[in-house]
């Protein structure tokens, strides 16, 4: 049995924990209005660049010349993987499932002996992976020094991608993230950039259509265009991530908050009832004291 | 019937404008500058470093834009784009910092012509902006 001093503190303690998770949520709630914004804002850009792209791929006719961003290698041997976490702890599960669904797809490769190469954003992801990919990873970069996330960031990754493959280093790219659906859920996603995987509803509704003209020519366009939209799609991989990092960590720590609070309720509870306990047992000594005179 | 069409200017962090009451936009195309009206035909290009004109029954706004794409269809032109700005507000500091730094990397040996031309007229274009 505790004595009363030690409840004490350990209900003074609780409090302070709590104090500081709830500006922890507070802060995350701000944030995450700001990264929502961002990530909405950001969103027709690269729908606008898929539509393009799509467009194009269609009305090329000559599929062996394509470039080979689109269409890919031909093989698929080497898999490149960008696991895109977040820099900071704290966010309940947004790291972990992330890395959870990265690590079932490497097993998956290494499981059919294929090649693997891990290039990871976000110091946590590294953390994380480092145990047990060790061997695998080929490149970790951070983006801890800049605030905002930015398209300068993604444009980085973007090119460090490209010149991989450029070099024959791999044959398939796919990214990992975090897609924001509300501050509830996050669902990680899993995404091939290369080569360029087209969905399947966008491919029917939009198929009558591919009189464009262009200038210079498609295949040109393409093979400018197809580098820009890697990095664009990391950027908003990157946006995506950020608010559901913020989503992440305000319900984390409203949970946090709100199991401190039951914590201090049962203490209090505990602690006066040890007062009342130890109240009632002085009295019983004087009243029998009394008593026996 | 109107002769107006709808204009999207995005860039990756935002939509940076759109309008629905232009009548003309002349956009530094890489083959040399196009004018678009209503109902032009639907096209695919690429920009060049230059200034975008965007006519509309008000006003007329200028914007330089360093790279992107454009797609024109069904009476809307999208313009993506990574670096643009309104010549309104041009800052002569970003203006003289992007002219030397093209500068620099043009008197690099190991660029091909193409990038040379881009560069070249890049610079020609920041210089006559900054000179207004």
């Amino acid at each position: 049995m505790p004595s009363l001093d030690d409840l004490r503190k350990r209900i003074t303690s609780v409090k302070s924990t709590q104090k500081i998770t709830k500006a922890m949520k507070m802060v995350a709630a701000a944030k995450l209005r700001k990264a929502q914004e961002n990530a909405e804002k950001g969103r027709p850009y690269s729908e606008k660049m898929n539509n393009v792209i799509l467009n194009l791929s269609k009305s090329i006719t000559d599929k062996e010349n394509a470039p080979k961003l689109l269409v890919g290698t031909g093989e698929e041997k080497v898999h490149l993987c960008i696991v895109l976490t977040a820099d900071r702890g704290l966010c309940g599960g947004f790291n972990t499932n992330i890395i959870k669904k990265a690590k079932s797809y490497f097993e998956k490769i290494i499981s059919e002996n294929k090649t693997l190469k891990i290039i990871t954003v976000g110091s946590k992801g590294y953390d994380q992976l480092k145990r047990q990919y060790k061997s695998y990873i080929v490149e970790n970069i951070s983006f801890k020094e800049s605030k905002n996330i930015n398209y300068f960031d993604a444009d980085k990754v973007g090119k460090i991608i490209i010149e991989k493959f450029e070099k024959n280093e791999f044959d398939v790219c796919a990214i990992f993230y975090n897609k924001f659906k509300n501050v509830i859920t996050q669902i990680p996603q899993e995404q091939q950039i290369v080569p360029l995987n087209e969905d399947k509803d966008d491919k029917d509704d939009s198929s009558n259509d591919n009189d464009y003209e262009f200038e210079p020519d498609e295949d040109e366009i393409l093979s400018n265009l197809l580098p820009k939209n890697i990095s664009t799609q990391i950027f908003k991989a990157m946006l995506e991530n950020s608010a559901s990092e913020q989503g992440s960590r305000m319900t984390a720590m409203d949970n946090a908050t709100r199991n401190a609070g039951e914590l201090v309720d049962r203490l209090t509870i505990e602690y006066n009832r040890s007062r009342q306990a130890a109240i009632t047992k002085e009295l019983i000594e004087i009243i029998s004291g009394a008593e026996s005179l | 019937m109107s002769n107006l069409f709808n204009i999207d200017i995005v860039n990756p962090e935002q939509s940076f404008i759109s309008k629905d009451n232009v009548f003309e936009v002349v956009i530094p195309a890489v083959e040399g500058e196009i004018g678009i009206l209503k109902d032009h035909i639907p096209i695919i290009s690429f920009l060049k470093p230059g200034i975008i004109r965007v006519f509309s029954e008000s006003e007329e706004q200028n914007f330089y834009v360093e790279d992107g794409i454009v797609e024109f269809k069904d009476n809307t032109l999208s313009v993506l784009t990574s670096s643009i700005f309104d010549l309104k507000d041009a800052d002569k500091n970003f203006v003289s910092e992007s002219i030397s730094s093209a500068e620099a990397e043009l008197s690099k040996d190991n660029i091909d012509d193409q990038k040379r031309f881009l560069l070249n007229h890049k610079v020609e274009v920041l210089k006559s902006i900054s000179t207004n």
